[in-house]
């Protein structure tokens, strides 16, 4: 996020797409619904489901999956046409040649034209667009509703080119809000657990970058990108991966198209995977490491907005159960490499020496804060005061950079074989693959099994009745799932939260991947369902 | 009115408002009209609002060409031939049913009307309220357009300070000031609310108003509207006055037609609306904060001030809530001038009031008197005494909020801050009067229960304090006071009135209070003596009947639920102590009153 | 700025302060039941009333803003009767059978009880006799402890935009409620324990903290915090047991609310998140608050496992990482470094997250290193 939680409640218009907030991100939904209810703050819902923040919204538009970046279009057509972007800021925050970029590509996205692909009526378009615009300040936030789309790249991109053409960024109550699905998302990337890039996302092609790394770690360091997860999976499934060391993940459930994971990770000659319990996919591990849970260690999460925060050790794990820091430092000695210290502490003070960002942070310095009050990253020095909203004078890279881009539809389109479109998400009571959650008794009362949403004039076109079970086929395979009829989903399109294993959404999900950020498209499916 | 204005030689008008149509003037309104049907008469008939004489509905009043007039009370269905026949027909008076006849105002019941001065009940009774061109000939609107034609909103709060007006509706806030402080509260969107939710118990002077002049209440309403800068307001009136609501509507439909409400008033570049909103009936909604929090949707509950409405008002916005006689009142005051309204009344309380005469008084009803009256010169000159000829005890004004007055304030002058010297309030008008029957533990008690039923819930005091407070009251009636009841009752009411959110727990124990005040003896016996003195409270009283004057009717016998009452026909009958329940359905009955509580 | 004085101390707050505000500000103690800073202010239990020269009436210290120059009082005579007076009357409808209540230790109404030695009511009468509501598997309902402070209604409504509560009925027979008395999910709930966080006394309560996650030690503390009248910080540091509560970072979503996890035998009792501090200030939803029985799951893996003919077999710690050693080398000299993958994770600390990644990069030799941010 750009801003933080706290400043949500300062906007005076927001634009929700692409995120079920009060149910995947409940405490930020809450402060969005108290700026609507305290603070005058008009809310637009850009989603294809009826979800409670429309009961907020000033305006919802309900638009068909996948045609997020036709919407934006059409908004910054309409604040081009109506003269309500912000010259002021184009001019001086961002790069002018690349706006008339911009501002010759919407032309063409009237609202009539996006009404046609988007099923949003142009009225509401322009209203939409007329609120954005001319609030004092108006904050963009989205989640995985843009970004799990073989088009995500450009969803996000867009969403950035509407936040600058109306000069909402830089300033409280504004920005590009992200929210991260995982209480740890943030601070994985930001420690460099990823394919492309050390901690501080400096690129591991940068000689220099790799040369400070290199001195500190004591070796030489590879220099080619590697692989993202879902083309680690492609590999394996290749056998052009043959061993894999998988810390806390359960890709057999949260992968797309699972069916293609199993194939992948059955293929391996070796896998560990290191735990708290024996999942889906350590199932399939030759050795399986019980690892600590994040109550019973000590380290720092990073929230999605940035607030890196204390995690503390509550109690002992149980059994031999072991901290992933111990049991990953004793792997490397065995492999001949001697991590030094490896406390959380002095961890978090190695990870501060090597990572501008992180420079000015410290377990004993976030255990000193007066409650209250939190350290925003970029925090570069122990006197840093963190940096609560991002690009207040500048942008990472100097100007502003407008990317105009045209709205291309999802990979798959629903035909006369799978006449509906199946999107993916997660229901308030379910965490992710549910290893956590579905263990918590009063959340099974509450919400015991997966249930695929389907509007009633489709449960009458396809014979599906309310309570009983439905089969729910896509091209890559299919599921037993009881049956939600709901008028909260519009027509042609179904709805399946991806938690549980006994009706796990992704057998059905494509695993084909935006081309930038390698995020499959789980949002959109063609799928058909029948009773069972 | 001196000419019916028809051609026609006689006008009769039937009071038509909830009183009168509980009294039966319904069945007297079919009569009437089937007798004219037959045309026989050469009459018009008309309606009016409730004209005050409560206790002797329902009322006919016939016009003559010359604008006399006759009053006739207690009309049935049945009367109808007779009266249309001998004073239409005939033209001779029926003297043994007339109340009041035009040339002898005195006469009769008379002096209940000839002793009051009536300035926001002017049309009532007069007009037909469900006809706003009957108001207009009377000057309706008039100052309504005058103000908006001629005057500035200033120039208007301006006439209604002079005038000295002070809210009707219990608090007795200066109306001018009160305006004075929504004009300049600082905000574009301000909203007028009129208070039309009447709960105290015996009173009902809102209702009559609504009923027999919704008229004067919307052009007040206008006139204040326009003096503070609102354009929308609100009349709040409880769901239970269906008659008050429907006139209310008509009232606004007609005004709308004739362009008094709506976009550019008078052709000016005015506009004002008026929503009725209909309260379920809380008492607590007649509390400014709760009725706005009611008017909002949300349940009604009060909120602390300050913030006061004036400035965080509906929605947050100014606000400026007057009672229903406040704005009946101001269409008079700017037609006649600030000035002519300032000289009724006393020093510090301007103009008249409406009081509502309820209990054992003679003459129940609306009686409006200009402040400074005494509460003898209410209760005796207009209200006629004391029922039955017996001994005036107390008064409680101000409804529950209010408190008693003993014998020795009757010559305190109804004047906001004498009666409030004095222990009770103005209040809205409720004056309850009480006899030597009337227990005063009891009588407390009943107001409490009533508050207590009414509490909100939201505050502590109030919540539970005034159950408390009642639950030791209910004891001493039983007979089980403790002595320390008394400092008990005392203190707790103290905290109560200090502690409590709004005003309905902070006034609920001023019943008990001025009680204690002036009747402290009666909790005494209650509670030393096991004694009820007025012989009301079942637990402490015996019946028994008096051998000397009981004629042996049995009237008593028939209704006693525990055949606890024998004796011969003829002959003085005998109430059996064991089992008696001292209920005392005997005592209502007893023609000869015959049997003695003791 | 303006300049208030409160019980002779000067003091300087900002413009639209309440009174209670600039009180806590300057340590100035003023009881309170009704007042919570998540919400707006109520003005509803007047405990916390306070006497303000030249004003008419006393004055609720949450809701009442500070003016320029105000004298203030919190405390006096009359101040402190009316206090007592007050707590009297909720006790006189209140069961005070503190020992055995999960809230005994921290129920506000019994710390004020302690501080004005109200032990019985000197007011008796009737007292409400509600059934319990436990229709559901989070929040349990015992009217017959509530003080009508309206909290609850207040949160759902202000914090959580729902409101599932409102009041019922008047007078002394108000009681908040559901509508039509419906069980709580039949109404729009999504049980994320705020009015469980909010009421200050034992009328709501988290089911699962009070029915399943009772140890025998809580019981004791409980009746020993009721017995001694002592809240139950004060216990805990009097047994030695001050690290009972761990404030740590929540597991779920990415929002980071900070939780107070309670902990006795090594096991997880209660979890609350401190009051005005990090992104949910004191709020959580239903799996922050209800969601960690995984922790403590009989299915937790306690010892490494080896697959041997094709199945599991428990090891010991160094057969296991000897093993992954050993076959994570031999891949690489044999194929490449790039022949091994490695996943790390989004709900793994940042620390371990670092020495993963690290660990593939300097150990390894790859960076095939990637978590689920995609998905």
């Amino acid at each position: 996020m750009t801003n933080t939680m706290d400043d949500i409640e300062t906007a005076k218009a927001i634009l929700v797409i692409g995120s079920n907030t009060t149910e995947c991100h409940p405490i930020i939904g809450l402060r969005i619904k108290k700026a609507v209810m305290n603070n005058e703050c008009k809310l637009i819902v850009a989603e294809p489901k009826h979800i409670r923040l429309c009961y907020y919204a000033d305006r919802w538009l309900q638009l068909k999956p996948g045609t997020d970046v036709a919407l934006i279009n059409g908004l910054m057509n309409v604040i081009i046409a109506e003269g309500l972007a912000d010259e002021e800021f184009i001019n001086n925050r961002c790069e002018c040649d690349r706006y008339d970029e911009l501002k010759e590509l919407v032309k063409s996205y009237t609202p009539e034209k996006v009404e046609e692909i988007t099923g949003v009526p142009a009225g509401d378009i322009r209203e939409a667009a007329r609120t954005f615009a001319s609030a004092e300040n108006a904050a963009i936030i989205y989640a995985m509703g843009i970004t799990q789309h073989t088009t995500g790249t450009d969803n996000v991109v867009t969403l950035a080119n509407l936040a600058m053409m109306t000069g909402n960024i830089g300033k409280p109550g504004t920005g590009v809000n992200p929210l991260r699905g995982q209480n740890n998302v943030q601070g994985a990337c930001d420690v460099g657990a990823l394919p492309n890039v050390l901690t501080g996302y400096k690129p591991v092609t940068d000689a220099e970058t790799r040369e400070k790394f290199e001195k500190a770690w004591g070796v030489k360091l590879p220099e080619e990108v590697g692989l993202t997860a879902t083309e680690m999976m492609e590999a394996a499934a290749e056998g052009k991966i043959k061993a894999m060391y998988i810390v806390g993940e359960n890709p057999m459930l949260s992968d797309a198209n699972i069916r293609h994971a199993e194939k992948a990770l059955k293929n391996l000659d070796f896998l560990v995977v290191q735990d708290i319990f024996l999942t889906e996919t350590a199932e399939l591990a030759d050795v399986v490491l019980p690892a600590a849970s994040f109550a019973e260690k000590e380290g720092t999460f990073s929230a999605t907005d940035r607030r890196v925060q204390r995690v503390r050790k509550a109690f002992e794990p149980p059994g031999e159960a072991r901290p992933d820091n111990e049991i990953v430092a004793d792997i490397a000695k065995r492999m001949g490499y001697e991590m030094e210290n490896v406390e959380p502490a002095a961890v978090m003070d190695e990870i501060a020496s090597l990572t501008p960002q992180y420079g000015g942070y410290s377990h004993a310095r976030l255990d000193s804060l007066p409650d209250g009050e939190s350290l925003h990253w970029p925090c570069t020095d122990a006197e840093h005061p963190g940096t609560p909203i991002l690009h207040t004078t500048v942008f990472t890279r100097g100007k502003g950079w407008f990317a105009p881009v045209e709205w291309q539809a999802p990979a798959e389109q629903p035909d006369e074989e799978y006449p509906l479109t199946l999107t993916t998400g997660r229901v308030l009571w379910q965490y992710h693959t549910g290893t956590m959650t579905r263990k918590s008794e009063g959340i099974n009362e509450i919400d015991p099994n997966g249930k695929v949403w389907i509007s009633p004039d489709d449960a009458a076109k396809y014979g599906v009745e309310n309570g009983k079970k439905a089969v729910v086929t896509t091209r890559r395979g299919d599921i037993d799932i009881e049956a939600k009829v709901t008028e909260r989903v519009p027509n042609g399109v179904i709805f399946i939260p991806f938690h549980y294993t006994e009706a796990a959404a992704n057998v059905l999900t494509n695993d084909v991947v935006d081309p930038v950020s390698k995020v499959p498209e789980f949002k959109v499916s063609a799928a058909r369902v029948k009773a069972k | 009115m001196s000419d019916n204005g028809n051609g026609h030689r006689y006008k009769v008008v039937l009071g038509y408002g909830t009183c009168g149509i509980a009294a039966g003037a319904t069945a007297v309104k079919d009569a009437l009209e089937e007798e004219v049907k037959k045309g026989s008469y050469d009459v018009d008939l008309d309606i009016a609002g409730c004209m005050g004489l409560c206790f002797i509905e329902p009322v006919v009043e016939i016009f003559d060409r010359q604008g006399g007039s006759v009053v006739y009370g207690d009309i049935t269905a049945k009367k109808v031939p007779q009266l249309l026949e001998e004073h239409v027909g005939k033209g001779q008076v029926i003297e043994d049913w007339v109340v009041k006849k035009s040339e002898d105002p005195e006469a009769c019941e008379g002096d209940f009307l000839a002793n009051q001065l009536r300035v926001v009940l002017r049309n009532c009774g007069k007009i037909n309220p469900e006809s706003i061109e009957e108001y207009i000939q009377i000057g309706g609107y008039e100052a309504a357009k005058k103000a908006l034609t001629s005057m500035t909103p200033e120039e208007v709060i301006d006439e209604v300070s002079t005038s000295g007006i002070r809210g009707r509706g219990g608090a007795g806030f200066p109306t001018g000031t009160k305006w004075g402080f929504a004009r300049k509260s600082p905000g574009e969107e301000k909203y007028l609310i009129c208070n039309a939710d009447e709960g105290d118990p015996g009173a009902f002077m809102d209702r009559s108003v609504l009923e027999g002049d919704p008229h004067s209440v919307l052009e007040g309403m206008i006139l204040a509207g326009f003096a503070i800068g609102a354009r929308q307001g609100y009349i709040y009136c409880r769901a239970e006055y269906p008659l008050a609501l429907k006139r209310l509507d008509i009232a606004i439909e007609e005004c709308h037609q004739k362009g008094f409400l709506g976009e550019g008033i008078f052709g000016t570049d005015w506009s004002f609306e008026v929503k009725v909103k209909k309260g379920a009936g809380a008492f607590v909604c007649g509390e400014e904060t709760a009725m706005m929090a009611s008017i909002e949707g949300q349940r009604g509950m009060p909120n602390p001030r300050p913030p006061f409405p004036a400035t965080h008002g509906l929605w947050g916005k100014p606000t400026n809530i007057n009672n229903v006689e406040t704005f009946a009142a101001i269409p008079w005051i700017i037609a006649e001038g600030g000035e002519k309204y300032a000289e009724i009344g006393t020093e510090k309380s301007k103009g008249t009031k409406v009081f509502c005469l309820a209990g054992k008084v003679r003459r129940t009803g609306l009686a409006e008197v200009p402040m400074g009256y005494t509460l003898r010169q209410v209760i005796f000159d207009v209200g006629g005494g004391i029922a039955e000829g017996r001994e005036f005890k107390a008064v409680q004004m101000g409804g529950p909020s209010g408190g008693c007055l003993p014998a020795e304030k009757l010559d305190t002058q109804v004047d906001y801050d004498q009666i409030t010297a004095a222990g009770a309030i103005i209040g809205s008008g409720g004056m309850i009067v009480a006899d030597n029957r009337t227990c005063m533990v009891d009588l407390a008690r009943y107001f409490l229960s009533f508050t207590q039923d009414e509490s909100c819930g939201k505050c502590t005091p109030c919540r539970i304090g005034t159950k408390r407070m009642l639950e030791i009251l209910e004891r001493i009636c039983e007979g089980k006071g403790e002595p320390e009841d008394i400092e008990k009752l005392q203190v707790l009411a103290g905290d109560i009135k200090d502690a409590s959110l709004c005003a309905l727990g902070g006034t609920a124990p001023n019943p008990v209070l001025t009680t204690l005040r002036y009747f402290k003896d009666e909790y005494e016996d209650h509670i030393f003596n096991h004694k009820c003195a007025a012989g009301s409270c079942p637990a402490l009283i015996t019946l028994r009947i008096d051998p000397e004057t009981c004629t042996g009717c049995a009237a008593c016998v028939k209704v006693c639920p525990t055949d606890a009452i024998t004796g011969e026909k003829k002959e003085p009958h005998v109430i059996d102590a064991e089992a008696c329940i001292r209920c005392k359905m005997c005592l209502s009955r007893c023609p000869s009153e015959s049997i003695i509580a003791e | 700025m303006i300049k208030v004085e409160i019980d002779g101390k000067a003091c300087e707050a900002p413009q639209g302060s309440t009174i209670l505000d600039i009180a806590k500000a300057n340590g100035i103690d003023i009881p309170t039941l009704c007042y919570d800073p998540r919400l707006s202010p109520y003005g509803a239990c007047r405990l916390c009333l306070v006497e303000v020269e030249g004003a008419r009436a006393l004055l609720p210290a949450c809701y009442a803003k500070a003016d320029d120059g105000m004298v203030i009082q919190t405390t006096n005579e009359k101040l402190e009767r009316i206090r007592k007076t007050l707590v009297e009357l909720l006790v006189s409808d209140h069961p005070m059978e503190c020992q055995g209540c999960s809230k005994s230790g921290r129920c506000e109404l019994q710390r004020l009880a302690d501080k004005y030695g109200v032990t019985e009511s000197t007011f008796t009468g009737e007292v409400h006799e509600y059934d319990l509501h436990r229709e559901n598997p989070f929040v349990m309902r015992d009217y017959n402890k509530c003080i009508m402070c309206g909290r609850c209604i207040r949160i759902c409504r202000e914090v959580q935009g729902i409101g599932v509560y409102d009041f019922i009925n008047r007078g002394f027979k108000a009681v908040p409620g559901t509508p039509y008395d419906k069980p709580m999910q039949e109404t729009p709930c999504e049980f994320c324990g705020q009015c469980i966080s909010t009421c200050p006394t034992g009328a709501i309560k988290a089911r699962p903290y009070e029915d399943r996650g009772r140890v025998a030690a809580l019981d004791m503390l409980r009746n020993a915090c009721a017995y001694f009248k002592m809240p139950e910080e004060d216990m805990m540091k009097a047994l030695g047991l001050e690290g009972w509560v761990t404030r740590t970072t929540c597991a779920y979503c990415g929002c980071g609310c900070q939780l107070d996890i309670h902990v006795i035998d090594n096991k997880i009792v209660e979890i609350t998140s401190p009051l005005m501090v990090g992104s949910g200030q004191g709020n959580l939803c239903v799996k922050g608050r209800f969601g960690y029985d995984f922790v403590s799951s009989s299915e937790r893996l306690t010892k490494p496992l080896i697959r041997k003919k094709g199945k599991f077999e428990e090891a010991e710690w160094d057969e296991a990482l000897d093993l992954v050693a050993k076959k994570l080398s031999e891949t690489k000299k044999k194929s490449c470094p790039d022949s091994i993958g490695v996943f790390s994770s989004a709900r793994a600390t940042n620390e371990d997250n670092y020495l993963v990644q690290k660990f593939a990069r300097a150990v390894i030799g790859t960076n095939n290193v990637d978590h689920c941010a995609r998905l």
